[in-house]
């Protein structure tokens, strides 16, 4: 009697247990679904469904499952959130990642556990530097490259001074960075802000206005990005002082920023009137599916990710435990990439375009982002050096 | 000079933002012995009702008169539907209840307005930055909300300290049994307290609306501060209240513009750079620690018996 009843539990043990790899190609999804930046994170879930409608939700052969997890902004609950899905989901990737604080606090689970991890956002100058991990990939940039870009194009206009300003986290200390990097002008003041309860700018435009500084730079992401530009404009500064800009203007804040964000550049490896095949149909599906909405970056970066991924299980058959033909699939960077021109550097960081970007009125009477100019091209990051892959 | 008077234009600019959120809390919690944490659930409602009113209206004024009044309706039926029963419960049952109403508020936000947010256009009087004195130019809505939230707080003053209203107010704020037992309609003056309480939040997010965005949660962090406000000015205290935010404004404000170059002196310029913010945004709570341990009854404490 005792013995059928182990005998019965080990047979549904056996049977409890997960599927084995080979059913379906499961892919866990850590971004922003709830609070004020909740919209940034749809934007990236909604460019991944509309990539998997276009794979015919099918990679190599197998069914995707995709399984979304909500950071809150917080890096504590982005690691708790990527540990569940490595270790109790098993999941054969993890994608997303808009916060460069998130990231670097969930990075040591994916790379202990040899799990690929793709960041569609987040670049933080360790990721590209020392802490670079053959199991990490990135189809966004690295955070110093686009205010860099920025920086190159002021020196271009020729602008002599910029005080900047820009939020105290990872991310927001590599953008001033970035731009005191290339800008080849004084910078007279250098604020960081609280960041993300913060947002009344007040002190630091008045200390901008009195620097005497030619120009502003500034990096807000999200919803900040429309406080800064109302308060820049409400203290009489639009016309005075020139503003500069990396990740506050985009898709998304567009619509609440409206005139003030004519005639403020900003720089950007992606924008939505590219002119290539895969971007055309990236962005027209997009306002056909999601009716109302306009992809962002944020969003073609992960539409990005989803094509990456699948040439790598394409090139496997299906068979994810072959991690090291997978990673040299994705070195390889074997996918049409809505931004164009895409290879990757030794420390799995895009070389890549970064384009001018303005604010003009389109056919429909809608504010949108156009490219001006392109001010670099193929650029890598400065810390490609200290990553101890080579190539 | 010229950059000290702006920058403290600044601090009691937010100051009084912060004493019109306070002073609904400190009413509430002082009288009626209710922790209301959905009190930043109000101002965000404020800043919401402002934002449709004034695109249906098309006139700035007109919209933000409509929108204050809807945030009285609003706070007194909250207080007639749901509020009332909570008064004679533990302060944690009080918590808890109004925790969940701050999710009932941000998922109906989220249902009616949709999840993106919205924005409260400014006319374009108040767009234009105005010279005080000379070499001075200050945002004319900022200049507007001091004035606002100034008068504001007079009228305040003038009707708890010198109306009947108000002595029962402060009576209550006293001796809420005795009230009672003189035959005073407590459940009455309760709920005038209520929505008064509510109409100065709604005021506070409206005004604070075209500076920041209108948003989901943008409720939940400011409600941080009142509660320090109200911890420092005494628990019930208008005038307590009142010196306490302009405290908290100025030192929050000044702190944030002075201490990086203050540090500066003495640490490298990077970590300056990173510790500024982090100790500027400490100096508040520090500041309401050693009120608690001087003073734990606040500093201006309403008088009790």
């Amino acid at each position: 009697m005792k013995k059928a009843f182990w005998l019965a539990s080990a047979t549904i043990l056996a049977l409890a247990q997960p599927a084995l790899a080979g059913d379906t190609i499961k892919i866990g999804f850590v971004s922003t679904f709830s609070g004020p930046t909740a919209v940034i994170g749809n934007d990236m879930r909604n460019s991944f469904e509309l990539a998997l409608d276009h794979l015919g939700r099918k990679m190599g052969g197998k069914p995707v499952e995709v399984i979304y997890e909500d950071d809150g902004q917080k890096p504590d609950v982005g690691k708790q959130k990527t540990e569940k899905l490595i270790q109790s989901d098993k999941v054969d990737f993890v994608v997303g990642y808009i916060w460069s604080n998130v990231l670097l606090a969930s990075l040591k689970t994916a790379v202990d556990s040899k799990t690929f991890l793709i960041t569609s956002n987040a670049g933080p100058s360790q990721l590209a530097g020392d802490l670079c991990s053959p199991y990490v990939f990135s189809t966004s940039w690295q955070n110093d490259q686009t205010p860099q870009a920025v920086g190159t194009y002021m020196n271009q206009k020729g602008v002599k001074s910029v005080f900047l300003i820009g939020p105290n986290y990872a991310a927001g200390k590599d953008m001033l960075a970035g731009v005191k990097s290339t800008f080849k002008g004084q910078v007279v003041g250098e604020e960081y802000t609280v960041w993300p309860s913060q947002l009344d700018f007040s002190a630091e435009l008045t200390k901008a206005k009195n620097s005497k500084a030619e120009s502003i730079f500034v990096f807000y992401p999200g919803a900040a990005g429309v406080q800064f530009l109302n308060q820049y404009a409400q203290a009489g500064l639009k016309g005075q002082i020139p503003l500069y800009t990396a990740f506050t203007i985009d898709e998304l804040s567009l619509p609440l920023q409206k005139d003030n964000a004519i005639g403020v550049p900003g720089a950007q490896q992606w924008v939505n009137d590219l002119p290539f095949p895969e971007n055309k149909k990236f962005v027209e599906d997009y306002r056909k599916k999601y009716t109302g909405l306009r992809p962002t970056f944020y969003g073609a970066q992960s539409y990005d990710a989803a094509n990456l991924i699948n040439s790598a299980v394409v090139a496997v058959k299906g068979d994810t435990s072959k991690k090291d033909e997978m990673k040299a699939e994705m070195e390889k960077a074997n996918f049409k990439s809505v931004r164009g021109p895409f290879k990757y550097g030794n420390n799995h960081i895009p070389i890549q375009n970064f384009y001018l970007q303005d604010v003009v009125k389109d056919a429909d009477g809608q504010l949108s982002l156009k490219t001006v100019a392109t001010i670099v091209k193929d650029d890598q990051d400065r810390f490609h050096d200290k990553c101890p892959m080579k190539k | 000079m010229l950059v000290l008077i702006e920058q403290s234009l600044n601090g009691l600019q937010f100051g009084l933002l912060l004493f019109l959120l306070a002073a609904g809390l400190t009413l509430v919690f002082g009288i009626m012995d209710f922790v209301n944490l959905a009190h930043g659930s109000l101002y965000m409602m404020g800043a919401y009702f402002a934002a449709t009113f004034v695109a249906w209206t098309n006139s700035f004024v007109l919209g933000i008169l409509l929108a204050l009044g809807a945030t009285l309706l609003l706070g007194i039926a909250l207080e007639f539907i749901a509020l009332r029963h909570l008064y004679g419960r533990d302060h944690l049952d009080q918590v808890l209840a109004t925790f969940g109403l701050i999710l009932f508020f941000n998922d109906a936000v989220r249902l009616i307005w949709g999840p993106a947010g919205l924005s409260l256009p400014l006319p374009a009087w108040l767009t234009v930055p105005v010279q005080i004195v000379p070499g001075v130019f200050y945002p004319a809505y900022r200049l507007s909300i001091i004035v606002v939230a100034l008068a504001v707080a007079a009228l305040l003053y003038i009707v708890v300290m010198r109306t009947r209203i108000g002595m029962l107010i402060r009576a209550g704020a006293s001796n809420r049994e005795m009230i009672g037992a003189l035959g005073i309609n407590i459940k009455l003056l309760f709920t005038l307290v209520f929505g008064l309480g509510a109409a100065l939040a709604g005021l506070a997010g409206l005004m604070q609306a075209p500076i920041l965005t209108v948003q989901i949660g943008m409720g939940e962090n400011i409600l941080i501060l009142a509660f320090v406000i109200i911890v420092i000015g005494g628990i019930g205290s208008i005038r307590g209240a009142f010196m306490a935010a302009i405290f908290v404004g100025m030192i929050d404000t000044l702190g944030r513009a002075f201490l990086p170059d203050l540090l500066r002196t003495v640490l490298s310029s990077a970590a300056a750079s990173t510790a500024a913010p982090a100790l500027s945004s400490m100096l508040i709570y520090l500041l309401m620690a050693i009120v608690l341990v001087v003073r734990p009854e606040g500093l201006f404490p309403a008088a009790k018996r």
